[in-house]
């Protein structure tokens, strides 16, 4: 198991500087200035001077290894630096100083400085820091609401193959898989807040408060109420993946021998179904969950910029508006290393589950 | 001499006697065509597909308005089914005589017209066409990079390795972020080099191209690996048959079941990114639209016209829909295991 598990790791690694370098170089080769905005009155040699502060100057693998460096070296330091002044959990250990910002007169290449964002000049890792949150909360919950759905109606209507419940369930995936976020988001904006009659218990607030506070119960319940519909309209792509695989995979294994030996020696329905059955058919549908959530992300992106909730997709989206090519290239990378985990931990888990895997 | 039945006439044991086929032998397109027709839905969401290709290709020779003309009096007509909001007696009056009805409906323009006075029926037609149009090229351009790389990795063991490996990196690329990134930076230059709207549609249809050939790569390989090592191949080789002929006249024929399947699925994937990156605003341009982007002009007007966003959001679903119920239908039709039932 760890020699398999340290295989992958290690094609990881090449995976995800794949993965920084086709990000870099996209942006490195697009035609466009970024002094383009910059008035035709300032001096030639200015110019080059703002242009050498920005970190143009230095041919492209100079820049892409600096840009590694901030993002695996730098910030790292910084995060210490907070766990252990200011974070609630790790405050009790002994302050760090790794990070040491760059003085005045400093050499950029040798210096350390952490990547600054074009349109805020302040550090990227911050702002996005701050937008995590909510993304974390809409994206996460939409999962687990979408997985705690689709996984009893993938049992349910594998149990009872081309029952009434089958036929209607394959339906509704059919359909939940096919309307795009960008529609079903407007249609439950549509029905549950523009049609529905003011005051009516169904009628959900469309647009998302990120900077409502929970104190009490009212709000509370006002956080859950807002939250409702970009955790429906995420919820309903992934409960149509998922329930299909989750059909397919217990009608593979109920046809088995095992289960008929089970269902043999006495055991009960529901355990035959629900631990026999489920345990094995869970095996592919672990991994298809694992490998399901970076496109979550994607789906994050649309879903937040329809319900204004101001996560990472609506940054990302803002960032490449404004021709912040260092936001862009951050997020854009910070999504490849989400992909490039989830994938890792697909195939953990996969080997871990099933041992035939492993000996491979 | 007349012949008679030797069975008939009792010469011959009837039991000793070869059947002989009494329907010529069906072809496997035949037997495949059987399959699929047996799929309700499948059948039902070719049928549909096909009648939206030729709505939206021969609609606009039919319904000849301009999608860029503005009715300016007529702006912000609602569709004629608004009619149905009336109380229950006026509805019939209001369908057959519209302008006495008191709302803003007409049958000049069945779907209304949007805020500059732009009949919105012409411009899904327009939209379709254009929707419909970069889903077909994008697939075609996927298929033939995954075809590609499959054929290679499958066939030249010296390839498999390197391929396979490309085909897992492009796999974890963050792809809707990058598409969105590669739309902003290049469009410029492309208009400029192909004009306007060939720019962008070259532009969209490359970047949504490049990054979604790897599914198909990936069957293609498995499928070479599998008929490369089957008798009629060695036989091909045997008697002198080049790698290229070997490639096109013996293996590309008999894994046309899978690429047939990735291809529809890859129409309906590349219709739903074209419209997510038009929804998002970094898709083509107002004045050139498509369903994704009708889908977005309309999302502002959501409280009063809702409409708006119905009918693009509606045409989307429903094609995908339906493109997703034949590809279903058609991987049953071509695998012989279910086939043979």
């Amino acid at each position: 198991m760890l020699t398999y598990t340290l295989r992958r790791l290690t094609f990881a690694i090449p995976t995800l500087l794949f993965i920084a370098l086709i990000i870099f170089l996209l942006l490195e080769l697009a035609p466009g200035d970024p002094m383009a905005q910059v008035p035709l009155t300032v001096p030639a040699e200015v110019k080059e001077q703002m242009r050498q502060a920005l970190g143009l100057g230095q041919p492209w693998y100079i820049r892409f290894w600096l840009w590694l460096k901030q993002f695996f070296w730098i910030e790292p330091q910084v995060f210490i630096d907070w766990l252990t002044n200011e974070s609630a959990w790790f405050s009790w250990l002994p302050n760090t100083d790794l990070y040491q910002p760059c003085g005045p007169g400093a050499d950029r290449l040798t210096c350390d400085s952490r990547a600054i964002s074009w349109q805020t000049r302040s550090p990227i890792m911050e702002i996005v820091w701050q937008r995590m949150p909510q993304t974390l909360t809409v994206v996460g919950l939409s999962y687990v609401v979408g997985i705690l759905i689709a996984i009893p109606i993938g049992i349910l209507s594998a149990y009872k193959q081309y029952s009434v419940f089958d036929q209607a369930g394959t339906f509704i995936t059919m359909v939940g898989y096919s309307i795009p976020p960008f529609f079903s988001g407007v249609l439950v904006i549509v029905i549950f807040s523009v049609n529905m009659p003011e005051g009516s218990f169904w009628r959900f607030p469309s647009i998302y408060d990120t900077t409502h506070r929970v104190v009490d119960w009212d709000s509370f319940v006002f956080q859950v109420r807002q939250m409702v519909l970009p955790v429906m309209v995420l919820a309903l792509q992934t409960t149509a993946q998922i329930s299909r695989f989750m059909r397919a995979a217990m009608l593979d294994n109920l046809g088995q021998d095992y289960v008929r030996t089970a269902r043999a020696k006495g055991l009960s329905e529901w355990v035959v179904v629900n631990v026999h059955v489920l345990r094995n058919s869970m095996i592919p549908v672990v991994t298809v969950i694992a490998l399901g959530v970076p496109g979550i992300f994607g789906g994050a992106i649309i879903t937040e910029q329809i319900f204004k909730v101001n996560g990472i997709g609506q940054l990302l989206i803002t960032a490449i508006q404004a021709n912040d090519l260092p936001m862009v290239q951050t997020l854009a990378f910070i999504i490849g290393v989400l992909i490039v985990t989830f994938n890792l931990l697909a195939d953990v888990l996969y080997g871990l589950l099933d041992p035939r895997i492993r000996y491979d | 001499m007349t012949e008679t039945d030797p069975v008939a006439a009792g010469a011959v044991n009837p039991t000793l006697v070869d059947k002989v086929p009494e329907a010529p032998p069906r072809s496997q397109w035949a037997d495949v065509w059987r399959q699929f027709r047996s799929h309700k839905g499948a059948l039902f969401g070719a049928c549909f597909f096909l009648f939206i290709i030729f709505a939206v290709f021969v609609g606009p020779l039919i319904w000849t308005l301009d999608p860029e003309y503005s009715f300016i009096r007529e702006r912000n007509t609602r569709h004629i089914f608004a009619c149905t909001s009336l109380p229950w007696g006026e509805v019939w009056s209001c369908f057959t005589n519209p302008a006495e009805s008191g709302l803003k409906v007409s049958w000049a323009h069945p779907l209304g017209t949007d805020a500059t006075g732009k009949d919105i029926l012409a411009r899904m037609l327009t939209g379709g066409q254009t929707s419909i149009a970069v889903g077909l090229t994008a697939m075609l351009l996927a298929l033939l990079l995954g075809t590609l790389v499959g054929v290679l990795a499958g066939f030249f063991r010296v390839l498999d390795g390197i391929l396979m490996r490309l085909t897992d990196l492009f796999l974890a690329l963050p792809v809707l972020p990058l598409l969105l990134v590669m739309v902003t930076l290049f469009q410029q230059s492309l208009k400029n080099m192909f004009g306007t709207e060939q720019g962008i549609f070259i532009l969209i249809v490359v970047a949504i191209g490049v990054t979604s050939w790897m599914p198909t790569a990936r069957i293609v390989r498995g499928d070479v690996l599998a008929i490369k090592e089957r008798e009629f191949v060695l036989a091909a080789r045997s008697i002198g048959t080049r790698n290229a002929a070997l490639i096109l006249r013996h293996i590309l024929p008999n894994i046309m079941s899978p690429i047939m399947v990735s291809a529809t699925l890859g129409i309906a994937n590349a219709i739903i990114t074209e419209s997510a990156l038009s929804f998002l605003g970094l898709g083509f341009p107002p004045d050139f639209p498509t369903w994704g982007r009708l889908l977005n002009d309309g999302v502002q007007y959501l409280q009063q016209f809702p409409e708006r966003v119905i009918w693009p959001g509606m045409a989307i679903s429903l094609v995908v829909l339906s493109i997703n119920y034949m590809g279903d239908g058609l991987r049953d039709a071509l695998d012989p295991r279910i086939r043979g039932r």
